[in-house]
């Protein structure tokens, strides 16, 4: 079926979702604004929702377009959404053979490798964000980025006819380079690592007076990845899987997982226990791991040293938040070596058929980790969320799966391999 | 020649509107303290009740993180230029 085929409420356009802006550190208040800081104590700004605003039924988000504006209610706009309403909503994969390799009782990948269009899960933060910033009437959209976010923001911006500027570590993949500057979005490459681009947007923000989605549109930004919640809530039948494991590179999709899934409980769509959280990073790069193993205090930043360039981030303004959440909810964080994460792409690979990126590897590493220290028993059933497309970092596969025979066009030579292989 | 500390804009309000401001100090403490005594309020959002850094905000000493360079005990030298940012999302 088509997406076509799905009526999109006000065609086209999505009705307005009231909101104001609350300060999740001290709960001072604003109306609603291309601001994410609190003026009081720089904390954070997240949307609050008018409590008394009508969600929909099961049946009827059912009814809806297979898209994330599919849970609009719970999504801010200022003005009516019109930009990118065809993302999300990507397949929950089951993956029995990854499940047995676990030790669970049953396993899901949550493909965000084959979110439309770019094939991260970034599409659908950038699909709240570009929304926001057209109902500011911001015209001029940014990001800083490790690579997906770019790619997204340079395409979903392409669509909307916004100029974007995208400000990426100078020494990003190749792959996340190209299909960044294909959409003819403006790209800086910026010598520092993804902290010190993070640095310069924040200055470019206040400067230029731009949507950059990930610091002064970071509150509309991050409601997007609440909708992996929603959807893994919906798909597995209106309820919650007992684990899910995610990467963490800024942290926030892994606090977002929390909020999305406490907003259908409280919303009475599903019952139940919300999931363990367990988050996942490269030991070059850990540390919101740090914080959650030492139980609370300060984050240290680090400088970060990995392959897993999608979730380098040394100084991850979500960490405090994402180790709040995993504690909450009963899991914990592990971190993987580089090694590891190589052999958790091609685990992933030959057990699903999903091709993830250095992160998809880090996920995969670190629900084999925990499943080597008891921490998934045979009554789980985890969903591994897998954030990002392979064919973005194809040089993180372990390099012996390269190691391909060259031969002549003779059926002797396949013979022969084959009776090799046999034997 | 003293060092300079760049604001966000959500702080400037707190500096006369001013986004960059001179100070004077051998450490990152006693630039703090120079800008604190000359503005109150500002300096009470840059440092929290106990002197710590405050967890939503990062700053910088030239191009390096202060958590770094010893903290606020870092020292500093003219030309120096002290950027305060709050935190930012990953991306």
């Amino acid at each position: 079926m088509t997406i076509a085929a799905f009526p999109l409420p006000g065609a086209g356009r999505l009705p307005v979702t009231p909101h104001r802006l609350l300060c999740r550190n001290c709960g001072a208040d604003f109306p609603a604004q291309p601001s994410a800081i609190c003026e009081a104590c720089l904390g954070p700004l997240e949307p609050r929702y008018d409590p008394a605003r009508v969600l929909p039924s099961r049946a009827q988000i059912a009814a809806r377009a297979p898209t994330l504006w599919r849970y609009h209610e719970w999504l801010p706009f200022r003005g009516a959404a019109r930009l990118s309403l065809d993302s999300g909503f990507t397949p929950l994969v089951e993956a029995p053979t990854l499940a047995r390799a676990l030790g669970v009782g049953r396993a899901w990948v949550k493909n965000d490798s084959v979110s439309h269009p770019t094939l991260s899960f970034k599409d659908r933060v950038v699909a709240v964000a570009l929304n926001a910033a057209a109902g500011f009437g911001l015209e001029t959209v940014a990001c800083a980025s490790t690579g997906n976010l770019a790619n997204a923001v340079a395409a979903h911006a392409a669509r909307a006819g916004l100029p974007a500027w995208i400000f990426i570590p100078f020494d990003l993949e190749p792959a996340k380079l190209t299909a960044s500057v294909v959409y003819g979005a403006r790209v800086v490459r910026v010598r520092g690592t993804y902290d010190d681009v993070n640095r310069l947007c924040s200055q470019v923000a206040d400067h230029f007076g731009w949507g950059v989605v990930n610091v002064n549109l970071r509150s509309y930004y991050g409601e997007g990845s609440k909708t992996v919640a929603f959807e893994i809530t919906e798909q597995l039948g209106w309820r919650f899987p007992t684990v899910v494991i995610a990467p963490m590179a800024g942290g926030s999709l892994v606090s977002k997982l929390a909020q999305g899934f406490c907003e259908f409980l409280q919303a009475g769509l599903v019952a139940g226990a919300p999931p363990r959280l367990y988050g996942a990073q490269a030991q070059g790069c850990a540390p919101i791991v740090e914080l959650v193993q030492r139980g609370g205090g300060p984050l240290h930043p680090v400088v970060p040293n990995t392959i897993a360039r999608s979730l380098a981030i040394g100084n991850p303004a979500d960490g405090p938040l994402a180790a709040h959440a995993i504690k909450e909810s009963g899991g914990d964080a592990v971190a993987v070596s580089d090694a590891e994460l190589a052999e958790g792409i091609a685990l992933l690979a030959r057990s699903t058929g999903i091709f993830g990126e250095t992160a998809g590897g880090v996920t995969t590493a670190a629900a084999r980790e925990l499943a080597r220290l008891g921490r998934l028993t045979p009554e789980d059933e985890v969903v591994l969320c897998i954030t990002g497309n392979g064919l973005k970092t194809p040089d993180a596969i372990p390099a012996r799966l390269l190691e391909t025979p060259v031969i002549a066009p003779k059926l002797a030579e396949v013979a022969a391999l084959a009776a090799a292989t046999v034997s | 020649m003293p060092v300079t500390l760049q604001l966000p804009n959500v702080l400037s309000r707190l500096a006369d509107g001013k986004r960059t401001l001179s100070a004077e100090g051998d450490t990152l403490s006693a630039v703090l303290r120079d800008i604190c005594g000359r503005f109150p309020e500002l300096g009470r959002r840059l440092r929290d009740a106990h002197g710590e850094l405050y967890p939503f905000v990062s700053i910088y000493l030239n191009d390096e993180d202060i958590r770094f360079r010893g903290g606020f005990d870092a020292a500093v030298k003219d030309g120096d230029v002290v950027t305060v940012v709050p935190a930012v999302a990953g991306g």
